[in-house]
């Protein structure tokens, strides 16, 4: 027996709109949480390298590398993607103000933009996902303001505390409340 | 209650399918999880492991006296489980999907899928 042409439509239809739902409802977590613990976890790795660098170029260079790792996350993929969208641009500003700072010799307002820019980038592209997101990206902007206004000697500690630290404790507890 | 036209319209199309396919295995369709605002409900719960009754709302783009009605007919028929607290003043609902819940996606998913393949078939 063979199913008649519309029957086989609707299915598919319904197979569409299964997908859609569940493609939607998972970007309420976008951002996962043992994700963030580990790239916490690389923070901190990096920060411990990035102090140990005798010049600022390598301290920068071990910085920037672990950012390459950042940005290669399942959050810019799959569910994640509109999360992306708006995660990018803040990111790109970043990029681009990293090599003009670095012109200027402004190394120590640094890591208070990068962790401006990467709380901002949470602060929008939070708005697609759970509450907590963008509260985790309020944050990171907190650390990041103390960086640029405190002394220069802080903005290393503040950007373990900050890649390392927000990371790992809001990776958990968006793990342990939103599976995952 | 102006969805229950649009309910009763979808039970019908569901008979005809049902006939269309005769007593076979495949054609016990669940009509329970068909319905699309349930067919969301539960969905959205297998990718998560609770949604609150706005995030839910949000997600389906349904009315409140709409999602709360079929939420009840999903949780009547154990497919979810459904707390209710509060978050400082404001009554939160959060919920869940149930073993039997997960099991009826997926019979209703391998039922699609037959249907696919009886067309693919012939």
């Amino acid at each position: 027996m063979v199913a008649p042409r519309p029957l086989h439509d609707r299915a598919l239809d319904n197979l569409r709109f299964i997908r859609q739902t569940m493609e939607r409802a998972g970007s309420f977590t976008a951002v996962p949480g043992w994700g963030q613990v580990a790239v916490g976890a690389t923070a901190l790795a990096a920060a411990f390298l990035a102090a140990r660098q005798p010049t600022p170029e390598l301290w920068l260079a071990t910085w920037l590398v672990r950012k390459a790792y950042a940005v290669n996350d399942p959050i810019l993929s799959g569910p994640g993607r509109r999360f992306g969208l708006s995660f990018l641009p803040p990111m790109v500003v970043g990029g681009l103000l990293t090599v003009v700072l670095y012109r200027a010799g402004l190394w120590h307002a640094l890591p208070g933009t990068w962790l401006l820019l990467y709380g901002t980038g949470f602060v929008t592209g939070g708005a697609f996902s759970v509450r907590i997101v963008p509260v985790m990206g309020i944050c990171f902007m907190l650390v990041g303001a103390a960086a640029l206004f405190g002394p220069a000697a802080w903005g290393h500690w503040l950007m373990a505390a900050g890649f390392g630290g927000l990371h790992v404790g809001f990776g958990v507890i968006i793990a342990r409340r939103y599976g995952g | 209650m102006a969805k229950q036209g649009a309910a009763r319209k979808t039970e019908a199309m569901e008979h005809g399918l049902k006939s269309e396919r005769g007593g076979s295995r495949a054609a016990e369709l669940d009509r329970l999880i068909h319905e699309r605002v349930r067919l969301g409900i539960v969905s959205a719960l297998a990718v998560n492991d609770s949604l609150s009754f706005n995030q839910l709302k949000a997600l389906l783009k349904t009315t409140d006296g709409n999602l709360s009605v079929h939420a009840r007919r999903l949780e009547e028929a154990q497919y979810i489980t459904c707390a209710k607290s509060f978050e400082g003043r404001i009554p939160k609902t959060e919920y869940r999907l149930t073993a039997a819940g997960r099991r009826a996606l997926e019979r209703y998913l391998d039922h699609m899928e037959a249907l696919i393949h009886a067309t693919r078939q012939g």
